[in-house]
């Protein structure tokens, strides 16, 4: 442990440096790894924006879910459910109105892209509020069994036929059911940059870049720019949620952590908190589930399966609750390694062994390896169900952290709920430059205990 | 995150008028803060308080004892709105508290401390400490936040360690400010517990078993302590087994026994009480 703290301590910029530090390592892999194979540019490129995006969603998730477990130990298992009203409601909002004969069943209200932005995580926080307040009067596991059952309602409900297509305003709007819903908005990217003004400076960034990608550049690039737009967010949560725990209402929220009892037998209103930690938290799982989907295309509900959830639960055991740097470390290796890793590896063997066959069943794989020992077919059949492995994977990796360590990469880290430091030295300066008139018993005191801390050290 | 129900001028008036500082004292009017009336729960078929009536006058030390199960720890409860008592009222300050939430009736001045002193262990004795007083700035979320506003928090901030530090000198444990709450020992824990109890400005506290395995130098301490506060004007209620400590250092003593007062009055009066050796000595009354 205390080697790991070393590290941090000793890395140049602190926890941000941690943290560039281990994203710079992850690309290097990445890219290593595809150079050695002969990857094209344009392939590392969107290797790179891919593994980006990923690290940027799982990491704000990460976070959001710290604020609730690792701040409040709020045990919130429905994080898919806050994405999914997220991403519906700005959807709602910012699709173009209804015109028949066109590509969409549905359509919107029509509104500007970051009108729906803020409606989404309005909407993913009022449902927080919906479900803390029944719940956060019980038990914690109460609020577990509550959350999850919620984001499998809301899934269900977006897969449901009378909320298909309903009117409102006069418009035809609606979820699109089972068969989806067309996010024909315009590129987020695109408007981003329209709305400063920017959006021919970019076109012409991206006719340079014809300089390094010859051909149609344009996904690669809004790829990369789109990655870096979800790190500059990351950013934001963090700042956000490093100043919300630095402060007395970190401080209150940690201590209804540790027993809500005494936070409330100290004059603390601990529902207001646990409320309000709640309702943050769900606002920005809605806007982290907006920034994963708003640039697909469209969306289903049966990408907001409950599995999700529990990737970001991995992201942040990984890191380890109760740290915001660990969060966003514990995103980025979940995304690099778990997510996308086995993922890339497929690729990988794909490129390297083109003309491979994968059995297409579990009896032809692994037969000739029991009757000539040959591994080849049982390596490709693992290779080509590696996506359904990557569960069994997770699964155990999970299993190893809880027994091995189960505070994480950084969960051993305290990070000090105060705005100031709270360290002796600093309170023992700040009583002497306070040097207001103290009673004579408490100046006895004073130097009572001056005397005996010098003895001491 | 829009809070507007207080502005900040308003709220550091507040904070202003209620200085937390140990030196200070309470300012308690009633003559008898806190008075309990016929209070009675019961849990399915067993009742833990039978109609416990008794009053504790300002500036005392009052002993609350009774054998195991007279139901000491459910008044306490009951009082500080842990739990919610069947019929029956308590009074605080003239006013009726009866009911209401743990953290109303603490911030109404009633504050307690637990039988097991219950740390927040993975939090240090600063962060403790600093956690107590009433009326942070910071402890709307906006304020904590956003820029320009923060400032002001940061502020305050330094001004509540400044106090903070007081107390733990008063208390001699600052030498353990920045060790974590879960490492202390059980006597450091005690003090610890009421240092922090203290810093909420209370006018009354009420001391649930405080010396229950503390050592007796430190038992001494604790004492000390109490003394001075409570010549200062604080005001305490003390549930206690060891009647030896009682009957020295209380005024004023109340005997619980089966949910209700089976009498009260100096030490020497209770000393001198059959049926109070009865009840000690297991004997049905």
């Amino acid at each position: 442990m205390s080697v790991r703290e070393d590290l941090a301590d000793r890395m140049p910029g602190g926890d941000a440096g941690l943290i560039v530090a281990v994203l710079l390592v992850t690309y290097a892999a990445y890219v290593l790894v595809g150079v050695g194979l002969g990857y094209s540019l344009r392939g590392q490129l969107n290797t790179i924006a891919v593994l980006t995006f990923y690290i940027g969603v799982f990491a704000m998730l990460a976070l959001a879910l710290n604020l609730h477990w690792g701040y409040t130990g709020l045990f919130n298992i429905g994080i898919v459910g806050f994405m999914a009203v997220g991403v519906y409601v700005m959807a709602l909002f910012t699709k173009p109105i209804y015109t028949p004969g066109g590509a969409a069943q549905v359509g919107g209200l029509g509104l500007p892209l970051i009108v729906g932005i803020v409606a989404g995580m309005a909407a993913a926080a009022l449902l927080g509020l919906v479900v803390a307040l029944p719940a956060l009067r019980l038990r914690a596991d109460y609020l577990a069994i509550v959350t999850i059952a919620m984001s499998e309602i809301v899934r269900f409900s977006f897969l449901s036929s009378d909320l298909q297509q309903f009117q409102m305003f006069g418009n035809r709007v609606g979820f699109g059911g089972g068969s989806g819903l067309i996010l024909d908005f315009t590129d987020p990217l695109q408007a981003l940059f329209q709305s400063v003004g920017l959006w021919g400076a970019y076109l012409g960034f991206v006719d340079a870049f014809k300089a390094i990608v010859p051909t149609n550049p344009k996904p690669v690039v809004d790829g990369l720019v789109y990655g870096l737009f979800l790190l500059l967010f990351v950013a934001a949560y963090y700042w956000l949620l490093k100043r919300t725990g630095e402060s007395p209402f970190g401080r209150v929220l940690k201590a209804i952590r540790e027993d809500e009892d005494v936070a409330n037998s100290l004059g603390k209103d601990t529902n207001q908190f646990k409320i309000k930690s709640f309702m943050l938290g769900c606002a920005l799982m809605g806007l982290a589930g907006i920034f994963w989907l708003m640039t697909q295309g469209a969306v289903t509900p049966n990408f907001f399966r409950p599995r999700v959830t529990f990737f970001v639960w991995i992201a942040l055991i990984i890191g380890g609750a109760g740290s915001n740097t660990g969060s966003v470390l514990g995103g980025a290796v979940f995304a690099a390694v778990l997510y996308q890793g086995p993922r890339y590896f497929k690729n990988l063997v794909d490129t390297v062994l083109p003309a491979a066959d994968a059995p297409s069943s579990f009896g032809p794989a692994i037969a000739p390896l029991i009757s000539n020992l040959n591994p080849a077919p049982m390596f490709f059949y693992t290779v080509d169900s590696i996506r359904q492995l990557q569960l069994v994977v997770m699964g155990l990796v999970l299993i190893w952290l809880m027994h091995n360590r189960p505070e994480g990469m950084l969960g051993h880290r305290k990070e000090t709920a105060a705005g100031i430091p709270l360290t002796a030295a600093h309170a023992r300066a700040a009583a002497t430059d306070g040097g207001t008139a103290k009673n004579a018993a408490n100046d006895a005191a004073d130097d009572a205990a001056t005397a005996g801390g010098d003895s001491d050290e | 995150m829009s809070e507007t129900d207080s502005n900040p001028e308003t709220e550091t008036e507040a904070f202003g008028s209620a200085p937390i500082d140990t030196s200070s004292g309470p300012d308690t009017t009633a003559e008898f803060p806190l008075q309990v009336d016929g209070l009675r729960k019961s849990f399915g078929g067993i009742t833990a308080v039978d109609g416990a009536t008794f009053q504790v006058e300002s500036g005392t030390l009052t002993g609350l004892i009774g054998p195991n199960g007279a139901g000491k720890s459910t008044t306490f409860n009951l009082i500080t709105g842990m739990l919610k008592p069947d019929t029956g009222t308590v009074t605080f300050n003239d006013e009726d508290i009866t009911g209401m939430e743990p953290h109303e009736i603490a911030n109404k001045g009633l504050v307690r401390t637990f039988q097991i002193a219950r740390e927040l262990e993975d939090m240090t004795v600063l962060e403790n400490m600093m956690l107590a007083p009433k009326h942070q700035r910071g402890e709307k979320l906006w304020r904590s936040v956003l820029p320009g506003v923060r400032g002001e928090v940061i502020e305050q901030e330094e001004e509540l360690l400044e106090r903070v530090w007081e107390v733990l000198e008063f208390f001699e444990i600052d030498h353990i400010a920045e060790e974590y709450a879960g490492n202390l020992s059980g006597g450091q824990r005690k003090l610890l517990e009421m240092a922090r109890a203290l810093l909420t400005d209370p006018d009354m506290l009420l001391l649930d078993e405080p010396f229950a395995g503390v050592n007796p130098s430190l038992e001494k301490r604790l004492l000390t302590h109490i003394h001075e506060l409570r010549e200062q004007g604080y005001t305490f209620l003390l549930v206690e087994h060891d009647m030896d400590l009682i009957m020295e250092n209380c005024e004023h003593v109340i005997v619980l026994h089966q949910g209700r007062v089976l009498t009260e009055g100096t030490p020497a009066d209770i000393k001198s009480n059959e049926e109070v050796i009865e009840a000690y000595l297991g004997g049905n009354v």
